[in-house]
C-alpha cells in the first residue's frame, strides 16, 4: 500500500482551486501552501467555503478546476484511503459497532500492519484513556469522544491531520481544555495540523497562522497578532474581534505616517498599516485601544472631540461604552477596570483618544459591515 | 403547616365523585386493559384450546389433556403443512432479502435516473391486494403452463415480501451518517473495505429485521399461496380448509406453540440488546 | 462512470425478478380480462377478444360485492384507528418503562397464525362460544340473534386481523412528538382537547395516513374474513374473485375484478395521500 502518494511528505500546496456545485461556486479560485509542521487555521463564517477547501485536501471531494500538491506528490484526483491524511470528523463519525480499540486499529489494519497493539496502546495514552480501550464509542462522553477521535487519526502519523470543527460539540469549559491539549499534542508529535473552525478565538489560542475565509476565497492570511493588529479588509477587521471604522480621507504624509482627516479633525496612522488604494479610507481602531477621557483633561495621540456616553455596560474586568460622536456615529470603547477611576455615567461629554500606531486604514469603498453579521452557531455547513 | 392539617381540612367527597375521579385519573390504564383483553382473547382462547381433549373436532371443550402437546403431529397433514410452510418461508426470506437489500442499497446510496420510478415499482407491490398478485400470478403460471405448487409459490411470496424488504433496510441505510464511510475512506479502507468494515455490519440489523419481516409474511401469509399452491399445503391453508369441518387441537398447539416461541425471541433479543448498550 | 452503474447493477436482479413476477402477470390479467369464451371450446378455455364490456358485466354483476367490500374496509380501517390510536398514543407517552414490553405484547398475539386468531374469533361469537350466550342471558341480543355469518362479524374479524398495521405507525409517528411541544401548547393557553386537535393530531398525521392505508388495502382485498366469520349475505369482491377462479373457472370476469378492484384502491389511495399531503410514505 505504500505507494508514492501514501509516502509522499512535504508542504501542501493549494493552487487555483475552484469548487462548484452547479451555479454554486463554493471555493473560488484559491491558492494556498501550508508549511510542514505548521499548526494552520482555515477560520470563516458558515458557507464560507471553508469546510469544502477540507474535504478536498482529505480527497473526500474533488476540485472542479486547480491542483493539490503534497510535497511534490500531486494528489488532487487520488481516493481519501490513498493519501497520508487523516481527519478528525466534525461529531467524530466513530464507528459504533467497533470499540474504541478498534477504531483506533482501523486504520493501521487497513493498512496491513498486524501488530497494532503497540502503537494503539501509545496514543491511548497520550490522549489519557488507556483505560476505555474496550468500551464502545456510545459509552463516551462528549470530550472522550473527541480525543477518541484524535487518537484514531494521528495513529496513523499522517503527513497532515485535518480537524473539522472537532471542538463544535464540547461545551466552553472543555472547549477550552481541549484548545490548550490539542496545542500540546501537535507540539508533541510534530504533525501539521490543518484546523477549520468558524471561532476566532479558537483559530487565535491554537494556530501559528490562520487564514480567514468568506466567500470561497481568502481574505487574508497571517499569524494572529497580524491579522488583528494589521487587518486588510472590513471582513476581517471585524470577523476577528470587533472594530471602529471611522470613514475619512488620507490628506498627507508626516515621515513615516500618514495624516488623515476623520469629520474635520486630523489623526496620524502608521504609513505600513495603510491597504488604501486612494485618498477614501476608512481608519480602524480596536475598541480597547481607546481611551476616553473627561473634557478638560489633557490627552496625547489621536484626538476625536466631541463624544458623549451613550451606554455603559460594566462586566467586569472592563467597561464597555458606547460613544456617540458629532457625525451621528457610535464608537465602541473597551475600559480595563484597573485605575481605580470610577466609570463613567451615560450623558458625560467626552473625548476620545488613541495611540497613533494602532490605526489601521482599509479602502474607503468598503462595507463597513462585512463580517459583522455572521451567524457563528451553525456546525452542519454540509 | 403540615400535610396532616391540609388532608384534614380537604371536605370529603360523596363516594359517586369519588369514583368517577378515579376513573378520570386511570381512564388510559383502563383503557389499555380493555385493548389488551380484546387482543389476547383469541390467542388466549387458541391457547386453551389446544388443551381440549377434543377429538376430530375441537369445537366444544370436552376435558383437559396434554396429548396434543405430547404428540403435535397426532393429526394428519397438520406437520406436513407446517414444515412446507417453514421451506417456503425460509426460500422466500433468503431470495426476497438479497433482492432487497440490492434494490435497498441502489436506492439509499445513490442518485440516478429513474429513482423516484424504482421507488414507484416497490411501492406498488405493497399497494396491490394480496389477492390480485396471487390471481394474476397464476394467470401467467398457466399461461406458460407450470403447474401451480411449491416453486410457483416460493416465487409468489418472494413478489411481495421484496417491497417490505427494501423499505425495511432503506430506513436503516438512511440513518446512517456517511461520514462514517468517509472516515473508514480516510483511514485506508477503499471502497471495498469499508462496505465490508463499516457499512455493512452498520446495516445489518436492518436486514435481520428485514429477514424475518419477510419470514413472518410468508410464514402467515394465505390468500397468495391458496392461489398459487395447487396441491401443496400449507399451514395456513391447513387451517383454512379444515376450518369447516373443525380443525384438530394440534394446529392450536403449533400456533401457541410460535406464539411463545416468536414471543421468546423478540424478548431475548431486546435483553440482548440492552445488555450490549450497558456493557 | 462508475457512479452512474453501480446502481443499475443492484437494481437489475430484483427489478427483472419483478418485471417477470409481478409487472408481466398484472398486463396479462388486463389482457385475460378482454377475453371471451372460445367457441365450442372446453370450461376453461377463452380467446382474446378485446371485448372490454366484460368490465361493465362484471361490475354489474357484483355490484353488491364491489360496493360492500369498500365499506367494510372503510369501516374496519375507522374502527381499527379508534382502536388503535389512543393505544399507540399510551404507550408512547404514559407506558414509561414499560414501553417496550408493552410494544412487544401489542404485536404478541399476531405471532399465531391469521387463520388460527380468525377461526378462534369464529368459536368465540359462535353459538357454542360464551360471548353469544351470556349477551342472550343480560338480553343485550334477543334469543334469535347470532353473531357469526352476520357483516359484524366479517368487520369485526377485520379489524382485529388489520389492528398492528395500524398501530405500530401510530406509535411511530406519535412516539417522534416532543412532549414539550404538548406541554407548550397548555403553556399557551390550550386544553387538553384544543392542543390534541391543533398540535398532536397534525403531528402524527404521516402515522393516521400509513396507518390508514395499510388497514384499508388489504382489507379491501380480503375474503377470508368473509368468508370464515361470514355468511352468503356478506360475501366480499375477494370471494367473488376467488370462487370465479377455482369454482367457475371464469378467469376474464375474475381478472376484470381485480383490475378494477386493484383501480379502484389505486384511485382511491392517490386521492387520499393528495388530501392528507403526505408522499413520503415509501
Amino acid at each position: 500500500m505504500a505507494d508514492s502518494a501514501n509516502s509522499a511528505r512535504g508542504d501542501l500546496k493549494l493552487t487555483r482551486i475552484t469548487k462548484s456545485y452547479g451555479d454554486f461556486t463554493a471555493v473560488d479560485d484559491l491558492s494556498l501552501t501550508i508549511p510542514e509542521g505548521s499548526f494552520f487555521a482555515l477560520l470563516g463564517p458558515s458557507g464560507c467555503g471553508k469546510t469544502t477547501t477540507l474535504r478536498m485536501i482529505a480527497g473526500l471531494e474533488e476540485p472542479t478546476v486547480g491542483s493539490i500538491h503534497l510535497g511534490s506528490t500531486d494528489i488532487t484526483t487520488t481516493k481519501p484511503y490513498q493519501r497520508p491524511i487523516n481527519t478528525v470528523f466534525q461529531n467524530y463519525a466513530l464507528f459504533p459497532h467497533l470499540t474504541i480499540f478498534e477504531n483506533i486499529a482501523f486504520g493501521l489494519r487497513r493498512r496491513g500492519i498486524k501488530d497494532v497493539d503497540e502503537a494503539v496502546n501509545k496514543v491511548l495514552n497520550l490522549v489519557e484513556l488507556p483505560h476505555l480501550a474496550q468500551r464502545k464509542p456510545t459509552q463516551l462522553s462528549g470530550g472522550q469522544q473527541q480525543r477518541i477521535a484524535l487518537a484514531r487519526a494521528i495513529v496513523n502519523r499522517p503527513a497532515l491531520l485535518l480537524l473539522d470543527e472537532p471542538l463544535g460539540a464540547l461545551d466552553l469549559k472543555l472547549r477550552r481544555q481541549m484548545q490548550i491539549e490539542l496545542k500540546w499534542i501537535q507540539k508533541e508529535v510534530g504533525l501539521t495540523f490543518v484546523h477549520v473552525t468558524h471561532d476566532q478565538e479558537e483559530a487565535m489560542t491554537m494556530a501559528d497562522t490562520i487564514a480567514v475565509m468568506n466567500e470561497g476565497k481568502i481574505e487574508q492570511m497571517g499569524s494572529p497578532a497580524d491579522l488583528y493588529d494589521n487587518p486588510k479588509t472590513a471582513f476581517v477587521a471585524n470577523f476577528l474581534g470587533q472594530s471602529n471604522l471611522i470613514k475619512g480621507s488620507l490628506v498627507g504624509t508626516d515621515g513615516d505616517s500618514l495624516v488623515a482627516e476623520l469629520f474635520g479633525q486630523k489623526i496620524s496612522l502608521p504609513r505600513n498599516r495603510s491597504h488604501a488604494v486612494d485618498s477614501s479610507i476608512f481608519a480602524g481602531i480596536r475598541p480597547e485601544k481607546f481611551r476616553i477621557s473627561l473634557l478638560q483633561t489633557p490627552v496625547s495621540g489621536n484626538v476625536l472631540s466631541g463624544g458623549k456616553i451613550e451606554d455603559v455596560s460594566y462586566i467586569g474586568v472592563s467597561t464597555q461604552y458606547q460613544v456617540m460622536m458629532p457625525w451621528g456615529q457610535e464608537l465602541m470603547v473597551f475600559e480595563q477596570n484597573d485605575d481605580g477611576v470610577a466609570p463613567f455615567q451615560i450623558g458625560d461629554a467626552v473625548n476620545i483618544s488613541w495611540e497613533p500606531i494602532f490605526t489601521f486604514a482599509l479602502r474607503g469603498d468598503e462595507d463597513a459591515e462585512a463580517g459583522t453579521e455572521v451567524i457563528p452557531e451553525d456546525l452542519d455547513e454540509e | 403547616m403540615t400535610v396532616k392539617q391540609k388532608d384534614a381540612s380537604i371536605p370529603t367527597l360523596p363516594l359517586g365523585a369519588q369514583i368517577s375521579r378515579w376513573i378520570g385519573r386511570n381512564l388510559i390504564r383502563i383503557y389499555m386493559v380493555f385493548a389488551f383483553t380484546y387482543l389476547f382473547i383469541p390467542v388466549a382462547y387458541t391457547f386453551a384450546f389446544s388443551f381440549n381433549d377434543s377429538g376430530k373436532s375441537n369445537l366444544i371443550w370436552k376435558g383437559f389433556t396434554f396429548d396434543n402437546w405430547m404428540n403435535p403431529c397426532g393429526a394428519p397433514e397438520v406437520c406436513s403443512a407446517l414444515g412446507n410452510s417453514i421451506k417456503i418461508g425460509l426460500l422466500a426470506t433468503i431470495f426476497s432479502t438479497i433482492l432487497g437489500t440490492m434494490i435497498a442499497f441502489a436506492i439509499g446510496r445513490y442518485a440516478f435516473k429513474g429513482r423516484s420510478a424504482s421507488n414507484l415499482l416497490i411501492f406498488l407491490p405493497m399497494a396491490t391486494p394480496e389477492i390480485v398478485l396471487g390471481a394474476s400470478l397464476l394467470s401467467l403460471f398457466l399461461v406458460f403452463q407450470i403447474s401451480p405448487g411449491f416453486w410457483p409459490t416460493v416465487l409468489a411470496h418472494v413478489v411481495f415480501c421484496v417491497s417490505f424488504v427494501v423499505v425495511t433496510v432503506k430506513a436503516r441505510i438512511a440513518s446512517l451518517d456517511p461520514r462514517l464511510e468517509q472516515a473508514a475512506m480516510d483511514l485506508y479502507a477503499n471502497e471495498f473495505q469499508t462496505f465490508r468494515r463499516v457499512t455493512l455490519p452498520l446495516v445489518a440489523p436492518g436486514i435481520a429485521a428485514a429477514a424475518l419481516l419477510a419470514f413472518s409474511l410468508s410464514f402467515d401469509d394465505f390468500i397468495i399461496t391458496n392461489f398459487n399452491s395447487g396441491t401443496v399445503t400449507t399451514f395456513p391453508k391447513f387451517v383454512y380448509v379444515s376450518a369447516a369441518r373443525g380443525i384438530p387441537a394440534q394446529a392450536n398447539v403449533i400456533g401457541s406453540a410460535m406464539f411463545f416461541l416468536a414471543l421468546a425471541l423478540v424478548i431475548v433479543g431486546q435483553v440482548v440488546s440492552r445488555k450490549r448498550k450497558v456493557s | 462512470m462508475k457512479k452512474i452503474s453501480t446502481p443499475y447493477l443492484l437494481l437489475i436482479p430484483g427489478f427483472a425478478f419483478l418485471f417477470i413476477f409481478f409487472i408481466l402477470p398484472i398486463a396479462n390479467l388486463a389482457q385475460t380480462s378482454t377475453q371471451t369464451p372460445l367457441l365450442n371450446g372446453d370450461t376453461g378455455q377463452y380467446e382474446q377478444t378485446f371485448r372490454f364490456a366484460n368490465y361493465i358485466d362484471a361490475f354489474i354483476e357484483n355490484r353488491e360485492q364491489f360496493s360492500r367490500s369498500f365499506i367494510y374496509a372503510i369501516i374496519a380501517t375507522l374502527i381499527a384507528l379508534l382502536i388503535s390510536y389512543p393505544l399507540a398514543y399510551a404507550l408512547a407517552f404514559k407506558a414509561g418503562k414499560y414501553k417496550n414490553i408493552l410494544l412487544v405484547l401489542v404485536v404478541a398475539p399476531f405471532f399465531t397464525s391469521f387463520l388460527l386468531r380468525t377461526v378462534a374469533w369464529k368459536q368465540i361469537l359462535g353459538e357454542e362460544g360464551f360471548v353469544v350466550p351470556s349477551l342472550r342471558t343480560i338480553g343485550v341480543i334477543s334469543e334469535s340473534t347470532t353473531l357469526t355469518s352476520t357483516s359484524f362479524a366479517v368487520v369485526m374479524g377485520m379489524t382485529y386481523n388489520f389492528l398492528p398495521f395500524m398501530t405500530l405507525p401510530l406509535y411511530a409517528s406519535i412516539d417522534r412528538i416532543d412532549p414539550r411541544t404538548l406541554e407548550a401548547s397548555g403553556d399557551l393557553y390550550a386544553n387538553g382537547f384544543t392542543t390534541f386537535r391543533k398540535v398532536t393530531l397534525p403531528l402524527s398525521m404521516p402515522g393516521v395516513v400509513a396507518g390508514t392505508l395499510l388497514t384499508f388495502i388489504p382489507a379491501a382485498g380480503d375474503y377470508v374474513n368473509a368468508q370464515i366469520l361470514g355468511s352468503p349475505n356478506t360475501k366480499m369482491l375477494g370471494n367473488v374473485i376467488e370462487s370465479r377462479y377455482f369454482k367457475i373457472v371464469d378467469y376474464p370476469t375474475a381478472a376484470a375484478l381485480s383490475f378494477t378492484l386493484m383501480a379502484a384502491i389505486l384511485i382511491l389511495v392517490t386521492i387520499y395521500i393528495r388530501k392528507a399531503g403526505t408522499e413520503e410514505l415509501v
